[in-house]
C-alpha cells in the first residue's frame, strides 16, 4: 500500500483505474479483514450455542456468586467450603500474587549477585556465576519446580527431625516454619512508623537533590537514610508501648508432639514455587544487569577517573543510574514473565488463580468459556497495568535525557 | 579507503616494519597465570575465590558422586539399584534410563513402525542444518522446505494416513522426545508464517489490521501459556460445531502455535523496525508494490537481522512444551513420570534419576541453540560494522 502510494502521486493518478487507487485497495482490505473476523466470531457464537444447549449449560457469570462445595488449604485469603466462587477465584489470585511478589524480591537480589559475579574480574567466581545462568535457563522451569517439590523438599527430614536454621525458622519435609508476630499495639506502632520512616527518606532525598542541584553540598544521605528507618519506628513503638523490650510480642515455631506449632507455616509447594520461580527468573536478570552494566561506555568510567572520583562513587554515580536505564525495561518484562510462569503451580499442587481456576472451580460448575476467560482477563489486565507504567517510566526517563 | 586508518592498506609500506618484528612467543601458561594471580590479588578477591570454591564443593560434589560415582550402570530391575541403596551412598540408577530409552524417545509407537520417526528427525535435522548453516547454498529454499513440505512428509510418516500405505499410527501411542519434536516444530512452523503476517499487519498504516494484529499480539503475549493450552483444550471444542471434537496433540498444536506466533511477530517487528527507512524508501522508488516489496527487498533482510531472536524464541517454546503434560499429552517428562511410578522400578532414586535424564536433555538442546544464536548474533555484528 505505502509503495503504491508513493508511486500514484507522480501524475499519473488521474489516469489510474479504480483499484489501483491505495485508499479504495485499503479500504477494500479492511472491509475483507472486518467480515472474515465477525464473520468467524458468528460462526463461532453459534456453535457455542448449540454446544452449550447439547450440554445443558447455560452461560453466565451467575454462578460466581453460588457457594462451592471443596476446600482450599493454605490460602493467604482463607477459603472454606461454603464461600462463593468469586471469592474462590479471589483467594486464588491471591496467592499468586504473594508467590510472585516474594519470588520478584529474591529473584531480583539473587540476579543482581550474579550479574555483578558474572563481570567479576575474578576468573573462579565469573565462571561459576556463567555455569548458574546457564543451567538455570536452560533447563524448562516446569522441571525445576517438579525437581524441588518431589526431590529436593520431599527428601528432608519429618518434623520430629527438623532442621533449624538460622533466624528461628524450621525446616522439614512439611513446609518451612518462621516466627510471626502477635496482634499488640506495639506492632501498628512499628508499621505506622515505618511509613512515616518511608516519607520522610523520600522527603530527605528530595531535598538533597534539590540542594545538589542548587549548587549546595547534598545531605548525608547513606547516614540519613538509616538512621530515619531504624529511629522513627523505634520511637513510636516507645511512644505507644512505653517500652520496646515486650511490646513486639512474636510466637516462634517449635516441635510438639509429631508436628511443628506456632510461628507461621509456608507450605512446601509454596517454597518449592517460590524456589524454583526466583532461582529461574534470577538467571534471566543476571543477564538483563550483565549486559546493562556492559553498554555503558568505557570511556564513562574513565571520565568518572580523571574527575578523581573513587571507584564506588564512580559505580554509585555514574556506572549505576545509566545501567538502570537499560536494566529496568526488561526487568519489568521478567517480573511479568514470573507472575505468568506462576502458574506451573498447577503442576504441584499449589492453590493459584489457574489451579483453583482450572481446577475445582471449572471441574463443579463446567463453566469452562467463563472460567478461562476471567483467568486470562484478569492475567491481561496485569500484562497492561506494567505496560503502562513502564510507558510512564520510559517517558519520564526520555524527558530526563536533555 | 586511502586513510590510513582503514584496515585496507595494512599492507601499505608504513606497517611493514612491524611485520618484521620478531613475533613474541607463544605463552600458553600466561592467561591461566594471569587468572591464578586473579583470583587471590586482592582479600576480597581471595575471600570471593574460597567463597565460590566452597559453594562449588557443596553443590558440585553431591551431584557428581549422585550422576556417577554412586550410580548404578547396569541391571534388568528395581534389584540393581536398591543394591547401592542397602550400602547408604544414593547414586542415579541409570538402568531405568537404559531399559525404557525406547518409550521415553517414542513413547507407546509400535516398535516395527519407529524407522518411521527416526526418518521424520533425520529430515528434520537435514532440513535445519541447510536453513541455519551460514555458508549453505539455497538456504532460502531449505526454509520453505522446513515450512511447507517438510511438515506435510512428517505427517504421512508419523501418522500414517489410508491413502499413503503405511499402518495408521493414532497420536495416543506417539509420546516421549518425539511428542516433545513435534509440538516445538510444528510451533516453531506455524509461528514463521503467522508471525511474519502479525509484524506487518501491526506496522500497517490501516487502521483495522493494526488494530487486529495488536489485540491478538498483545492478548496471546499477556497471558500465561498455560491459560492457552487450557483455552485449545477446553474452549476450542465449544468453538467448533457440535461432534467435532479435534485430536488432544492438535488442540495442544493450536495453542503453542498461536502463542509462539505472537511471541514471533514481535521478534520479527524489531527486524522490521531495525531495517533503514532508505530501504522501503528504495523499494517503493523501484516502483515495487507492497508485497513485492515485503518479499523481495524487507524481509530477507529483516529475517536474517532477526535469526537470533527467531532461534531464542524456538529455545523458550522448546522448553515451554514440557507444559503440555499438565494437560495430560504424552511428552518426554509425562513419560518419565508415568515410568517412575512403574512398581518393576520402584526405588527412592528412580523420580530423581529420570529428572536428572530430562534435565540433560533439555540442557544439551538448549545449551546447544543457545551457542548457535550467539555465534549468529555475533556474525550479525560483525557484518553490519563492515558495512
Amino acid at each position: 500500500m505505502r509503495a503504491g502510494q508513493t508511486v500514484t502521486t507522480s501524475g499519473r493518478a488521474p489516469r489510474a483505474a479504480w483499484w489501483g487507487n491505495p485508499a479504495v485497495r485499503a479500504f477494500i482490505w479492511q472491509a475483507l479483514l472486518v467480515i472474515a473476523v465477525i464473520s468467524l466470531f458468528v460462526w463461532a457464537g453459534r456453535n457455542v450455542a448449540a454446544n452449550l444447549r447439547a450440554s445443558n449449560i447455560t452461560w453466565g457469570f451467575g454462578f460466581l456468586t453460588e457457594a462451592a462445595n471443596f476446600d482450599i488449604t493454605g490460602s493467604l485469603i482463607p477459603f472454606r467450603a461454603g464461600d462463593t466462587y468469586a471469592r474462590a477465584l479471589l483467594a486464588g489470585f491471591g496467592n499468586t500474587l504473594a508467590a510472585a511478589l516474594v519470588a520478584i524480591l529474591i529473584a531480583t537480589a539473587l540476579g543482581f549477585v550474579v550479574g555483578v559475579a558474572r563481570l567479576s574480574r575474578n576468573v573462579l567466581v565469573a565462571r561459576f556465576a556463567a555455569a548458574y545462568v546457564e543451567a538455570l535457563r536452560n533447563t524448562p522451569l516446569l522441571l525445576q519446580l517438579l525437581v524441588w517439590y518431589n526431590v529436593v523438599l520431599k527428601s528432608l527430614p519429618g518434623p520430629r527431625q527438623s532442621i533449624a536454621l538460622p533466624g528461628g525458622l524450621l525446616l522439614n519435609n512439611r513446609g518451612l516454619y518462621g516466627p510471626w508476630p502477635v496482634a499488640a499495639p506495639g506492632w501498628s506502632a512499628l508499621g505506622l512508623g515505618l511509613l512515616a520512616a518511608l516519607a520522610v527518606s523520600i522527603g530527605l532525598a528530595i531535598w538533597s537533590a534539590r540542594r545538589r542541584r542548587a549548587g549546595r553540598a547534598p545531605l548525608a544521605l547513606w547516614l540519613l537514610t538509616p538512621l530515619v528507618f531504624i529511629g522513627l519506628p523505634l520511637a513510636a513503638v516507645w511512644l505507644m508501648a512505653g517500652s520496646v523490650a515486650g511490646a513486639l510480642p512474636v510466637t516462634w515455631p517449635e516441635l510438639r508432639g509429631f508436628n511443628v506449632g506456632g510461628g507461621v507455616t509456608l507450605l512446601p509447594e509454596f517454597v518449592a514455587l517460590v524456589l524454583g520461580l526466583s532461582l529461574y527468573t534470577s538467571a534471566f536478570i543476571a543477564e538483563i544487569v550483565r549486559s546493562g552494566v556492559q553498554a555503558v561506555p568505557k570511556g564513562q568510567r574513565e571520565a568518572g577517573r580523571a574527575l578523581g572520583l573513587r571507584e564506588g562513587q564512580i559505580l554509585r554515580l555514574i556506572v549505576i543510574p545509566q545501567a538502570l536505564r537499560l536494566i529496568i525495561p526488561p526487568l519489568a518484562g521478567q517480573y511479568l514473565n514470573l507472575t505468568k510462569n506462576s502458574s506451573l503451580a498447577v503442576a504441584i499442587g499449589y492453590p493459584d488463580l489457574v489451579s483453583i481456576g482450572a481446577g475445582p472451580v471449572l471441574q463443579n460448575t463446567g463453566q469452562a468459556l467463563e472460567v478461562i476467560s476471567l483467568i486470562m482477563l484478569i492475567y491481561l489486565a496485569l500484562s497492561l497495568l506494567t505496560a503502562l507504567l513502564m510507558n510512564w517510566w520510559n517517558a519520564r526517563m526520555a524527558l530526563a535525557e536533555r | 579507503m586511502t586513510t590510513p586508518t582503514s584496515p585496507a592498506c595494512a599492507s601499505t609500506p608504513r606497517s611493514a616494519p612491524a611485520q618484521t618484528m620478531p613475533a613474541r612467543p607463544p605463552q600458553p601458561t600466561a592467561g591461566l597465570l594471569r587468572g591464578l594471580r586473579g583470583l587471590m590479588s586482592t582479600p576480597v578477591n581471595a575471600l570471593l575465590t574460597v567463597l565460590a570454591l566452597a559453594i562449588a564443593w557443596f553443590l558440585l560434589r553431591p551431584a557428581i558422586e549422585f550422576l556417577f560415582i554412586n550410580a548404578v550402570w547396569s541391571g534388568h530391575d528395581r534389584a540393581a539399584c536398591l543394591a547401592g541403596e542397602a550400602s547408604g551412598e544414593t547414586g542415579a540408577c541409570w538402568p531405568f534410563i537404559t531399559r525404557r530409552i525406547g518409550y521415553f524417545v517414542y513413547g507407546q509407537y509400535p516398535e516395527a513402525q519407529r524407522w518411521r520417526p527416526n526418518l521424520a528427525m533425520a529430515l528434520c535435522a537435514l532440513n535445519i542444518a541447510a536453513a541455519l548453516w551460514p555458508r549453505a547454498p539455497y538456504r532460502g529454499a531449505a526454509l520453505f522446505a522446513f515450512v511447507v513440505p517438510f511438515p506435510i512428509i512428517s505427517w504421512i510418516l508419523l501418522y500414517g494416513p489410508g491413502f499413503s500405505g503405511l499402518v495408521t499410527v493414532p497420536t495416543n501411542l506417539w509420546g516421549g522426545v518425539l511428542v516433545t519434536l513435534v509440538i516445538s516444530i510444528v510451533g516453531i512452523v506455524a509461528s514463521l508464517p503467522l508471525g511474519v503476517l502479525l509484524a506487518l499487519g501491526r506496522r500497517s498504516r490501516m487502521p483495522f489490521v493494526r488494530a487486529a494484529s495488536i489485540v491478538f499480539i498483545e492478548v496471546m503475549r499477556g497471558v500465561p501459556l498455560l491459560a492457552v493450552l487450557f483455552m485449545a483444550n477446553r474452549m476450542l471444542p465449544l468453538f467448533l460445531p457440535p461432534g467435532v471434537l479435534p485430536d488432544p496433540l492438535v488442540r495442544v498444536m493450536v495453542g503453542v502455535s498461536l502463542f509462539a506466533a505472537a511471541g514471533m511477530a514481535e521478534v520479527i517487528r524489531g527486524g522490521l523496525q531495525a531495517l533503514p527507512k532508505g530501504q522501503y524508501e528504495a523499494a517503493a522508488a523501484l516502483g515495487l508494490g507492497y508485497w513485492q516489496m515485503m518479499f523481495t527487498v524487507i524481509l530477507p533482510q529483516a529475517l536474517t537481522l532477526v535469526i537470533p531472536g527467531i532461534v531464542n524464541t524456538f529455545i523458550s517454546l522448546f522448553k515451554d512444551t514440557t507444559l503440555v503434560t499438565i494437560v495430560g499429552i504424552f511428552d518426554l517428562l509425562t513419560t518419565i513420570d508415568v515410568s517412575s511410578r512403574d512398581p518393576a522400578w520402584a526405588t527412592p532414586v528412580t523420580v530423581s534419576t529420570g529428572y536428572a535424564f530430562a534435565a540433560m536433555f533439555y540442557f544439551i538442546c538448549c545449551y546447544a541453540m543457545s551457542r548457535y544464536s550467539a555465534a549468529m548474533e555475533r556474525r550479525l555484528a560483525a557484518a553490519g560494522s563492515r558495512s
